[in-house]
């Protein structure tokens, strides 16, 4: 794997902690229960072969590749540094086509109360907040400060606070944001080892860890399982993945996502997408 | 082309069933009278297309809306009618479903046909079970629907929780059809969580019902004064109950726009007041018409037992195109203008800010209180370079919160009902928590009216009121069984609705003329 966990955290010596943040949604009805605020973290420690937003798995390395390409001149390269001008851009993402490894240079900083004053707009709207990625635990400092922001804060502490992760995290990483969560939504990807480290990069011992962990403080939201035909549908995985789901004997959430070759780079391109009709058969051969 | 080609088209018009020809004869008819009781200034504005009136007829011989005090009927029962007060639940139902029949409006046909869970649920009873309260509703939709033809139609429920609502909503969401048009009146002090999130369930399936602000509707009538109660009526329209609104007439805002010199000063304080003042003589014309010389309240049956009284008419003073016309008289493109930016949002509350304090301080004879009441006005099927009311133009919305936030201040002036309509992506069909917080949020914050068109529904809201997309596609060969349906397709072709995000422009009725083009 290219990256690595050198993020430019930026602190004033106080308090104020930011994230690097691809992307933020007011409203989504599909990153956990009721409508949520979604911020999306830029950095995963997978590699997925068939990541949706591969533009979100690395840190910009400042290499100015995508400058020059760039038809509303949004972008600079200033001191080494890519600047990205958001009134600019056209959102057209030919950057995102054109850079080398798998990032995006319209990341933004930002700090923990600017996010704030965005939610605070949302809030009489929301159910509560979903930190998503890449993978929001990469950025696990910027994680606890904002949940415990957010909960510290008597107009916003109604809102739920939900991860949506790979499960990759540490127990005792997951332990430490445990006070300021309220629950997660884990990403099972295959259930036989090898076949998750060809698909991922990493191996799945600490993603049942997780699962099991959260399950057990009952603060597991939703499985969800994203079905790949002929890679991660067969027999062996489908039993697999039933008894599984079986043994963690309690009612959480189980949602199952279609794969699409749509917006997939490398070799994924090729494979199948799954069909409506498709998830719908195999959400019910693993129906509980 | 002339009267004699405009008639003979009507009639050998392949599409048009028996009652639709009869229908658009006599709208052509009445077009035909020639009777200017206005300046000609205000002449040049209606057909400038500055002012628009609805194309109601040049001599008005019943009120745009009728909205009848159906509970005093029901207690009273009608001489007209020859009808006793009803003693149980079937004889309420029949003898609704024959008044309905009888209340006229705008197109021919009731706009209202009242609160009927408020309306029935004193005949209902423990000897009725939930499935035998089903099966008579549901044969009451269905007589609705097959008898009076026409999405304008409209029926209310709540804010209380009771069987009948339960049981309405329950129909509704089964039948898919688009009569009647439905409104759930929301209190969050009132209305319980299950009856909303039933409602919420029904709308993901089929964009049924509308959610109305309830007390925010209450206190605004209230605070007018000689409360009886309101009722939401056609698309979509709050009006006094035992009453109702002799006409609408609506300003064309891009096109009041175009006429100023492009400063807000001189928008507001020459423009808009300028037409405002011949749209008033054009209002007042037409309903001292109707009050004094076609005389629909003195010999209507309605007026005679009382159950509608003509000093609780108003007349609607209506406004679109606020998005196009903020953003003419801004200079700027629609993407990057209302609902867009802060300096449009707040200059579009200006707007609205004027347009109000003219409603409010304009004297109006024949009127309840004296005076109009304000309309953010849905649009019609041939509004092609304008946006319904004070909404973001179609496929230039922002995300669904700032859409909300970007509407909410206005709302709070349009006492006369108000729809923007939100569209949803399909995926809120797996979530429908996610559309009962938004709604529950927008609600507290001051939005008078909560409509969403989710997207793929075969059901889809044309302003206020709906149209089936497999109508619209069925409608150019073969006609339709339902009167309205044609101005969801002609909206769909002059707007594009369908082409973009989810939802529609709306409409009601205009002479056949503009139809056939």
């Amino acid at each position: 794997m290219s990256f690595s966990l050198g993020l430019p955290w930026v602190s004033n010596g106080r308090t104020t902690v930011s994230g690097l943040i691809s992307k933020v949604i007011p409203f989504s009805c599909v990153d956990g229960p009721g409508n949520r605020f979604v911020i999306f973290l830029q950095g995963c420690n997978f590699n997925c072969k068939n990541c949706h937003n591969p533009q979100t798995i690395n840190f910009c390395n400042h290499c100015g590749d995508c400058v020059e390409q760039c038809p509303s001149e949004a972008l600079s390269l200033n001191d080494g540094k890519i600047s990205w001008n958001s009134r600019q851009c056209e959102s057209c993402d030919q950057c995102l086509d054109i850079c080398p490894v798998n990032s995006s240079p319209m990341v933004e900083e930002k700090t923990v109360e600017e996010l704030l004053q965005q939610i605070r707009v949302a809030s009489p709207f929301i159910d509560g907040i979903t930190l998503s990625g890449g993978e929001a635990t990469v950025q696990l400092k910027f994680v606890k400060a904002f949940f415990t922001a957010v909960k510290n804060d008597s107009a916003l502490n109604h809102l739920t606070c939900l991860i949506d992760s790979n499960g990759y995290l540490p127990l005792s990483a997951w332990k430490s944001v445990l006070p300021v969560m309220d629950g997660a939504m884990i990403d099972l990807k295959a259930m036989d080892a090898d076949l998750h480290k060809w698909l991922t990069g990493r191996d799945n011992f600490r993603v049942f860890q997780t699962i099991e962990y959260l399950a057990s403080v009952s603060k597991l939201i939703e499985v969800r399982l994203l079905i790949i035909p002929n890679i991660n549908d067969t027999a062996e995985e489908k039993m697999a993945v039933k008894d599984y789901l079986s043994s963690l004997n309690t009612n959480i959430n189980i949602k199952v996502n279609a794969f699409s070759n749509k917006a997939v780079k490398g070799e994924a391109i090729d494979w199948l997408s799954l069909s409506e009709e498709k998830k719908a058969l195999y959400l019910q051969s693993i129906n509980r | 082309m002339s009267y004699q080609q405009a008639l003979r088209q009507i009639v050998n018009d392949s599409r048009l069933n028996t009652q639709q020809k009869a229908r658009y004869l006599s709208l052509q008819a009445e077009s035909m009278l020639d009777c200017p009781r206005w300046s000609e200034g205000a002449q040049e504005l209606l057909d400038s297309g500055v002012v628009c009136d609805m194309f109601e007829g040049n001599a008005p011989f019943k009120p745009r809306y009728v909205m009848p005090d159906y509970e005093k009927a029901l207690k009273k029962g009608s001489d007209y009618l020859e009808l006793e007060a009803p003693e149980d639940l079937d004889e309420a139902i029949n003898f609704l479903l024959i008044l309905f029949n009888h209340v006229p409006s705008v197109t021919g046909m009731p706009v209202f046909v009242g609160r009927l869970d408020k309306l029935l649920m004193p005949f209902v009873n423990d000897g009725i079970s939930d499935d035998q309260l089903k099966k008579k509703i549901k044969l009451m939709w269905q007589m609705i629907d097959r008898t009076l033809p026409d999405a304008f139609l409209h029926a209310n429920i709540g804010p209380e929780d009771n069987r009948v609502a339960r049981a309405i909503l329950s129909v509704d969401g089964e039948l898919e059809q688009v009569v009647p048009n439905l409104t759930l009146r929301y209190d969050p002090e009132i209305t319980s969580d299950g009856l909303l999130n039933q409602a919420i369930e029904n709308i993901s399936k089929t964009n049924k019902p509308h959610i109305a602000n309830e007390a925010l509707n209450v206190a605004d009538f209230k605070a007018l004064g000689d409360y009886q109660g309101y009722g939401i009526a056609s698309c979509y329209n709050c009006l006094p109950l035992a009453g109702g609104a002799h006409t609408l007439v609506r300003m064309n805002l891009l096109k009041a726009a175009q006429q100023s010199e492009g400063s807000e000063q001189d928008f507001l304080e020459r423009v808009i007041p300028e037409i405002s003042e011949k749209m008033y003589e054009i209002i007042q014309a037409r309903v001292n018409y109707l009050v004094n010389d076609s005389g629909f309240y003195k010999e209507s049956f309605l007026v005679r037992e009382r159950f509608i009284d003509p000093n609780r008419f108003t007349a609607m003073f209506g406004v679109f195109g606020m998005a196009e016309a903020v953003n003419h008289l801004l200079g700027v493109e629609a993407e990057k203008g209302y609902g867009h930016t802060i300096e449009a949002k707040e200059f579009a509350i200006r707007i609205t800010e004027k347009l109000a304090a003219i409603v409010e301080s304009t004297k109006l004879e024949n009127c309840w209180h004296s005076r109009a009441l304000f309309h953010s006005q849905s649009g019609i099927s041939i509004d092609a370079a304008t946006s319904a009311g004070c909404r973001i133009p179609y496929g230039v919305e922002p995300s669904t919160l700032e859409h909300i936030l970007t509407v909410i201040p206005h709302h709070r002036h349009f006492t006369a009902g108000v729809s923007d309509i939100f569209p949803i992506d399909e995926t809120i069909k797996n979530n429908p928590q996610a559309l009962a917080t938004i709604c529950k949020g927008a609600i507290a914050q001051g939005l008078r009216m909560f409509t969403v068109n989710v997207a793929n529904n075969d059901l889809v809201r044309v302003t206020g009121y709906m149209v089936r997309r497999s109508d619209i596609k069925k409608h150019k060969e073969e006609g339709s069984r339902i009167n309205s349906t044609v101005f969801g397709a002609e909206a769909a072709e002059n707007c594009g609705i369908l082409d973009r995000k989810s939802r529609v422009i709306s409409n009601e009725f205009q002479p056949w003329v503009a139809m056939g083009e």
